[in-house]
């Protein structure tokens, strides 16, 4: 008894001084998502189902004096694959001091103005699970890196140093129709090696400037959608998937203007394995531009715009080398998409429509979604994604058969 | 000689009687009460730290709960910023959101998500939108121009053993509503209770300060309600821990503090 008094005793003194800050969320989620073309492919996991899981995730935080970690981890059964697994979201450690802080391990990371729509954000993404219904969060994926941030009165500086390569996840071809120029061709992947020397670089400089926040950015890295170069460009027996070099140097500025809120953001993309732009296997150097303009119409009513150009550096090199019967990309493709968002009933009931329709390629993507918090826990959600276009081979056209609907539901804690 | 004389006798006695002149009389103007009131509402202290717990209730009985701590530093020319950190419900739990406020122009607003580590700007042209789906409005929660009404006393009176003005206010630009009287305890000029007028002229919103104490000196409202007559719905808003003075540097408000809000403040 006196024992166990002791040591309470010593807890409560302990505790205080410790001042640890611990805290344990998370939510347990379905998730489910089925084409509605009727279309289907061959495979056990080619039917109607894109998308059918259970979903548990926790969240841990601690932190205290400056110092502290987080951890993010999924447990999930995938009913489509009928395989169970896990996945760690984000894992990292964080330090702060006087105008420095530094964040080591797995995470998340978004840079950049655009709605859905990235230039300097170079970081992974998950499209898969974008096009099939998931919550937006799952767009990003972790990267498993060094980020150090320097903070200053003139100018503040973040730099994230990647030593472990991670692409994007594209739709599977397993579960979704997409466009193939080699189909049936057998195939390997080969990713940046993890050696010092594919560490990938990534800065940012930013501060605020009258009234926007303005940022530059430089990144060295790779590419995260892979290439495809066939052993053999007539008759290939074999499609190797790489990742090429790729360098971005862009700016951002967003701010309050013209009675909304407005966004301007550009990149260079410096293809650096193929700087001649007479490798077909390559993407060439391009530039990208966005500019938005979102704006409160009424209460509880958003609207957003934006207007998005890709220019193909070296357009003249490309279409010669372009290989005999491969569709060929405008110089400049051009991308407009529209955010609609309106809230009901206390803002729990939230009605939201978002497009992408580009002119140049003549295809489109639309996802209407209903959400509905039933009370501060659980919410659910019912919407669709719903491909188009003309040709088969465009960004959005070649998803034309894999327009889904999808219901979410998720208890949070 | 002459003009001399002329001051002597001309502008003198209207001087004296300016400065001799009782204080009812010159508070009589409406514009000088809501100013006055908002500042003991928005503006006590240099800055302040609290923790916020609103309350929403539908007609039908469901509860819905925000709880978030509040952080606000005022600047010169009337400008603020304000740094909110919300603890619950779960799913905006870790969310973040930061407002600087400007007289007469649209505020600037960030919100940070951290499921993406997303800073972002957020479209800030109507004030008059919901709070986090309270009944309490951005301008409700920060402060209304005292430019966007004609302010108008009409009356003074006693209200719950307080003495009030009764003071009207019309909306000059477009609103959700088209009149607003406020009783403003002339004491220390917090609103004691609002009643809100749509275009049929009947009464919709009310706000009604319940608890009010001293803290460090500063006349505090630590409980309030806005009442929706019509849908039923209202929210009650409870102060807990509220400090003024507490040494907010400027650097918090930045995007740093954002994406990690310091424990120390945010607790």
């Amino acid at each position: 008894m006196k024992y166990w008094t002791s040591i309470s005793f010593i807890l409560l003194l302990v505790t205080p001084a410790l001042a640890e800050e611990v805290a344990l969320h998370g939510f347990v989620q379905g998730n489910y998502a089925a084409r509605i073309t009727g279309e289907e492919l061959s495979g056990p996991e080619g039917g109607d189902f894109l998308l059918g899981e259970e979903r548990l995730q926790l969240k841990l935080a601690v932190s205290s004096q400056g110092a502290g970690f987080f951890l993010k981890t999924d447990f999930f059964r995938d009913a489509v694959s009928r395989t169970t697994d896990t996945d760690l979201r984000e894992a990292y450690l964080d330090y702060g001091t006087g105008a420095l802080d530094l964040r080591i391990g797995r995470q998340i990371i978004t840079w950049g103005v655009g709605d859905l729509v990235f230039i300097n954000d170079i970081f992974p993404k998950d499209y898969a699970a974008f096009f099939s219904g998931r919550p937006l969060e799952y767009l990003k994926i972790g990267s498993d890196a060094m980020k150090v941030n320097l903070f200053a009165d003139l100018i503040s500086a973040e730099l994230v140093v990647i030593p472990f390569f991670q692409s994007d996840n594209l739709p599977p071809s397993q579960r979704f129709f997409m466009f193939d120029p080699f189909p049936g061709v057998q195939r390997t992947t080969e990713e940046p090696r993890a050696e010092l020397g594919n560490t990938e670089l990534a800065l940012r400089l930013y501060r605020s400037l009258s009234g926007f926040d303005a940022a530059v950015y430089a990144y060295k890295g790779f590419l995260k959608t892979p290439s495809m170069r066939p052993d053999d460009p007539v008759s290939p027996i074999q499609v190797t998937l790489f990742f090429p070099r790729l360098a971005v140097y862009g700016a951002s500025a967003q701010g309050n203007a013209l009675g909304g809120v407005v966004s301007i953001e550009a990149g260079y993309y410096d293809s650096l394995d193929d700087r001649s732009g007479r490798d077909p296997a390559i993407p060439n150097s391009m530039v990208k531009y966005l500019a938005g303009y979102q704006r409160q119409l009424w209460t509880d009513f958003t609207a957003g715009l934006q207007y998005y150009g890709e220019y193909l550096i070296d357009y003249g090199p490309y279409r010669d080398t372009l290989p005999l019967g491969f569709p060929a990309q405008d110089r400049l493709r051009q991308l407009l998409t529209v955010r609609l968002t309106q809230l009901f009933l206390y803002q729990t009931l939230r009605l939201s429509f978002f497009a992408f329709y580009s002119p140049t390629d003549q295809d489109y993507y639309f996802i209407p979604e209903v959400r509905y918090s039933f009370t501060d826990a659980l919410w659910g959600a019912v919407g669709a994604n719903i491909f188009g276009g003309e040709k088969e081979t465009t960004f959005f056209g070649q998803l034309d058969k894999n327009d889904n609907l999808y219901v979410t539901m998720r208890y949070e804690f | 000689m002459r003009s001399i004389t002329k001051y002597r006798f001309g502008i003198m006695p209207t001087l004296l009687v300016a400065v001799l002149s009782p204080v009812p009389l010159l508070a009589a103007d409406g514009a000088e009460i809501i100013k006055k009131s908002q500042a003991a509402f928005y503006e006590a202290g240099q800055d302040m730290k609290a923790r916020v717990k609103m309350t929403l209730m539908a007609r039908e009985g469901q509860q819905r709960l925000r709880d978030l701590t509040m952080l606000r530093k005022n600047y010169p020319a009337s400008e603020q910023k304000y740094f909110m950190y919300f603890h619950s419900p779960a799913d905006v739990a870790g969310m973040t959101f930061m407002i600087y406020k400007y007289p007469n122009r649209d505020d600037d607003r960030w919100l940070f998500i951290p499921a993406i580590n997303l800073v972002n700007r957020i479209a800030a042209q109507d004030s008059r939108s919901s709070f986090v789906g309270s009944d309490f409005t951005y301008e409700d929660v920060s402060g209304r121009d005292l430019t966007a009404d004609a302010h108008a006393l009409l009356r003074e009176e006693p209200f719950n053993d307080r003495k009030v003005y009764v003071v009207e206010s019309k909306p000059i630009g477009p609103a959700e509503y088209t009149r607003k009287l406020s009783w403003i305890d002339q004491a220390s000029f917090l609103p004691l209770k609002e009643e809100y007028y749509d275009v049929q002229e009947s009464l919709y919103k009310i706000f009604t300060a319940e608890e009010i104490k001293d803290v460090q000196g500063f006349a505090t409202i630590m409980k309030r309600t806005m009442s929706n007559v019509k849908t039923g719905h209202k929210t009650e808003v409870v102060f807990e821990r509220i400090q003024y003075n507490v040494g907010l540097g400027d650097d918090l408000f930045s995007e740093r503090y954002l994406r990690r809000p310091p424990e120390k403040w945010i607790k």
